[in-house]
């Protein structure tokens, strides 16, 4: 444990560790304060980001926060970690590191960027965020470059896809179909068609997957489904022969918080290993969806680490240190799902959002965001939009979208599929281009490329509603 | 037309073609476009959902309104009144763990009883306002013989504050009555949690959960007592609560405590 210190405004700021510093300079979050962790005044969190500024990147290979004895993640992350990827930053401070990459995003050098991916660590990652304004993360980010595919290519510049998530309270086969049917005709459903199952049972995940893999073959649509059922569900689906086209987990990033998911290293590689043996892709061969949030350790009291308790931005960015490991398709931080007593309102959710999206495509991810919020906490429409558009000029991979913004199942708040609409069309984006090439086909896309508002009587219009007729 | 919780939505002419998905499913399908957005009445109907969904999570515990629909259903128990130690809503939405502890001048008359009812506001005191009694009442008619505690209402509270209540008053069982997060369409749902042998540092998984009780949409209070009356029978013989109660009911969803 190495004590450092700053001196700020004649006030000398002391912190007992490096766990204490990323702590202390991340940016105001309600999760910090309730897992007592957080800065105890504005002076002392700039005095943190003063000491982060000064601390090598090399460190973090030396001073893990979680110690690698005890955490399965923290010897994945650092038995993992590429030395040649590191060469071209590994003499830099947080402080030099943030310089180095708001200059090569000046310089477009997207090549230099994306290299570093496992050259990284997540905690260098989330230490340089610390460091960054909300318009550095998006300027960085737009210029890291993460491309997967299964059946469409997602990650593209200019292009944003959406993750149509047709959620019904209790899995009904025609309303499933019908949300399905309204994000199709508003052009939603090129990053995956994945449903929350409302039951965690074989039987019902199978049933799902095959509803979905009818409307996917029946109209040819190129794009992947996804049942957001617990891996082991997903297993027991791959073993009856269910088309399983992904395989979901939400993961965390500790040893303990995937405990408390009841999820292991080894098993996500099984489902992983049995997903790739159905090779059901046509453009790549990415199978693996993953979820995260901050708080999800602290949650779970999985969020101690050598020093204590461990920052939830920190902790994070570990979550994606797992995620890559499994080459994804798709990983989305689920941003203001968790609550106000992690994430208070909308300046939080909004910093939060932009920090997972720069830290897991930093980190070499396929990263998307579940731009939403439940009802206890201070965020709207309005939040949620100036989200949305920023992650738009950032480059997010994908964003969530549901029908009118309602999730009816799950009870809270993400994007509708018109605000997909409204972020494509303000920031110049398209959708991913094997399901752009669809649209077109079934007569979706007017002659600018934009989605048309259809009447009942469009052909495309009659032919995706015959699907929902009982 | 449209109420204020997106109920009874009107989807006009039974002709129009769209309404092969609306008929499909309760959720917001084919909405309709004004450009890439929502038209306005659509885009001032969802406002109206999540307004009333925030309202009900800021409007506070009325403790009058309470007791008046308690002797109005006929409950002829007595009412004392707790508080937490989160002082106030933004705390309380920020501080879990304050809401599950009692404020530290807290006194409750000890005794022996086999069930104490707290009534908690939870995420919606506007659910307690409104169905609490209603739910109590049908509750206590179905438990002849049994010893009942006063009842108590709890301000700023969360689930695990009935564990300190329950211990307090020396009741076997304690079932708290707490208002449920809002969701769009539902911000007055009651969520019911039963704890066997309550003290501090239960566990989540030793409770049992009857949720969304919110006549006439959701679980009537004839209902949601039946299924209450017959978990608390069983789990006053087995001499525990939770998982292992968890073929009769559910047991505590993720986030409730």
């Amino acid at each position: 444990m190495t004590v450092r210190r700053t001196t700020l405004g004649g006030h000398t700021h002391e912190f007992r560790s490096l766990t204490e510093v990323l702590a202390k300079a991340t940016p105001a979050r309600s999760g910090d304060v309730l897992a007592g962790v957080a800065a105890e005044s504005q002076a002392q969190r700039v005095a943190a980001q003063h000491v982060l500024a000064d601390v090598p990147l090399a460190t973090f290979l030396t001073e893990p926060v979680v110690g690698y004895d005890e955490d399965d993640v923290t010897r994945l992350i650092l038995d993992t970690h590429d030395p040649a990827a590191f060469a071209p930053v590994s003499a830099l401070t947080v402080g030099e590191f943030r310089d180095w990459l708001l200059a090569r995003a000046a310089e477009r050098d997207e090549a230099a960027i994306s290299g570093l991916a496992r050259g990284l660590t997540p905690e260098m990652a989330a230490a340089v965020s610390k460091v960054m304004r909300n318009a550095d993360l998006v300027a960085v980010a737009r210029r890291t470059r993460v491309v997967t595919g299964l059946r469409s290519t997602l990650g593209l510049p200019g292009r944003l896809a959406s993750r149509l998530q047709p959620n019904h309270p209790t899995d009904d086969a025609v309303g499933v179909t019908a949300a399905i049917l309204d994000g199709l005709l508003h052009g939603s459903g090129d990053a995956v068609i994945g449903i929350n199952p409302a039951t965690d049972s074989p039987a019902q995940t199978i049933a799902l997957l095959e509803l979905v893999d009818a409307v996917i073959s029946r109209y040819e649509i190129p794009t992947q489904s996804c049942v957001l059922a617990h891996v082991t569900t997903t297993l027991r689906a791959l073993e009856a022969g269910a088309p399983v086209d992904l395989v979901f987990q939400s993961v965390a990033g500790t040893q303990a918080g995937n405990r408390g998911f009841g999820v292991t290293l080894d098993l996500l590689a099984e489902a992983r290993a049995g997903a790739l043996e159905l090779r059901r892709g046509t453009v790549g061969d990415n199978v693996t969806y993953f979820e995260t949030g901050q708080g999800s350790a602290l949650s779970a009291d999985a969020h101690h680490g050598v020093d204590g308790p461990v920052d939830q931005q920190t902790l994070e960015c570990r979550a994606y240190g797992v995620a890559r490991h499994f080459d994804p398709l798709l990983v989305n931080t689920v941003v203001g799902f968790i609550g106000p007593e992690y994430l208070y309102d909308g300046k939080q959710v909004i910093r939060a959002g932009l920090e997972d999206h720069f830290c897991g495509k930093l980190l070499g991810l396929p990263m998307g965001v579940d731009v939403c919020y439940t009802n206890h906490t201070d965020v709207d429409g309005d939040d949620t939009d100036v989200l949305t558009l920023l992650l738009g000029a950032a480059g997010c991979s994908f964003v969530i979208a549901v029908p009118g913004s309602d999730d009816v199942m799950l009870h809270y708040q993400s994007l509708s599929f018109t605000d997909v609409l409204t972020a494509r069309s303000v920031l110049d984006l398209r959708p991913a281009p094997e399901f752009e090439a669809w649209l077109t086909t079934m007569d979706l896309l007017d002659d600018a490329g934009h989605v048309r508002e259809l009447t009942p009587e469009a052909p495309a219009a009659r032919a995706l509603l015959a699907a929902a007729r009982p | 037309m449209t109420d204020v919780q997106g109920q009874d939505r009107d989807f006009g002419p039974s002709d129009d073609p769209w309404a092969v998905l609306r008929d499909a499913t309760r959720a917001r399908v084919a909405l309709g476009r004004a450009g890439d957005g929502l038209p306005t009445s659509r885009e001032l109907e969802f406002r109206a959902a999540h307004a009333a969904a925030r309202d009900a999570v800021h409007t506070a515990l009325d403790p009058d309104r309470v007791r008046t629909a308690l002797t109005e259903a006929g409950v002829g128990l007595d009412v004392l009144e707790v508080h937490s130690q989160a002082p106030d809503r933004t705390t309380y939405l920020q501080r879990p763990d304050l809401g599950r502890r009692l404020a530290p001048d807290t006194r409750l008359p000890g005794g022996t009883h086999d069930l104490a009812l707290v009534l908690a506001d939870g995420l919606s005191p506007r659910a307690v306002h409104e169905h609490a009694a209603g739910t109590v009442a049908a509750v206590l008619a179905r438990l002849p013989g049994w010893s009942v505690a006063p009842l108590v209402l709890a301000h700023q509270a969360r689930v695990a504050l009935g564990d300190p209540v329950g211990e307090a008053l020396g009741a076997g069982i304690v079932v708290v009555l707490v208002g449920e997060r809002p969701g769009l369409s539902s911000a007055d749902s009651l969520g019911l949690y039963l704890t066997h042998g309550p003290r501090p540092g239960r566990a989540d998984s030793e409770r049992n959960c009857i949720s969304n009780v919110r006549p006439p949409h959701g679980l009537g209070y004839a209902q949601a007592a039946d299924t209450l009356a017959g978990l608390l029978q069983a789990s006053r013989q087995l001499g525990a609560s939770g998982v292992v109660l968890k073929d009769e009911g559910t047991t505590l969803p993720p986030g409730a405590g």
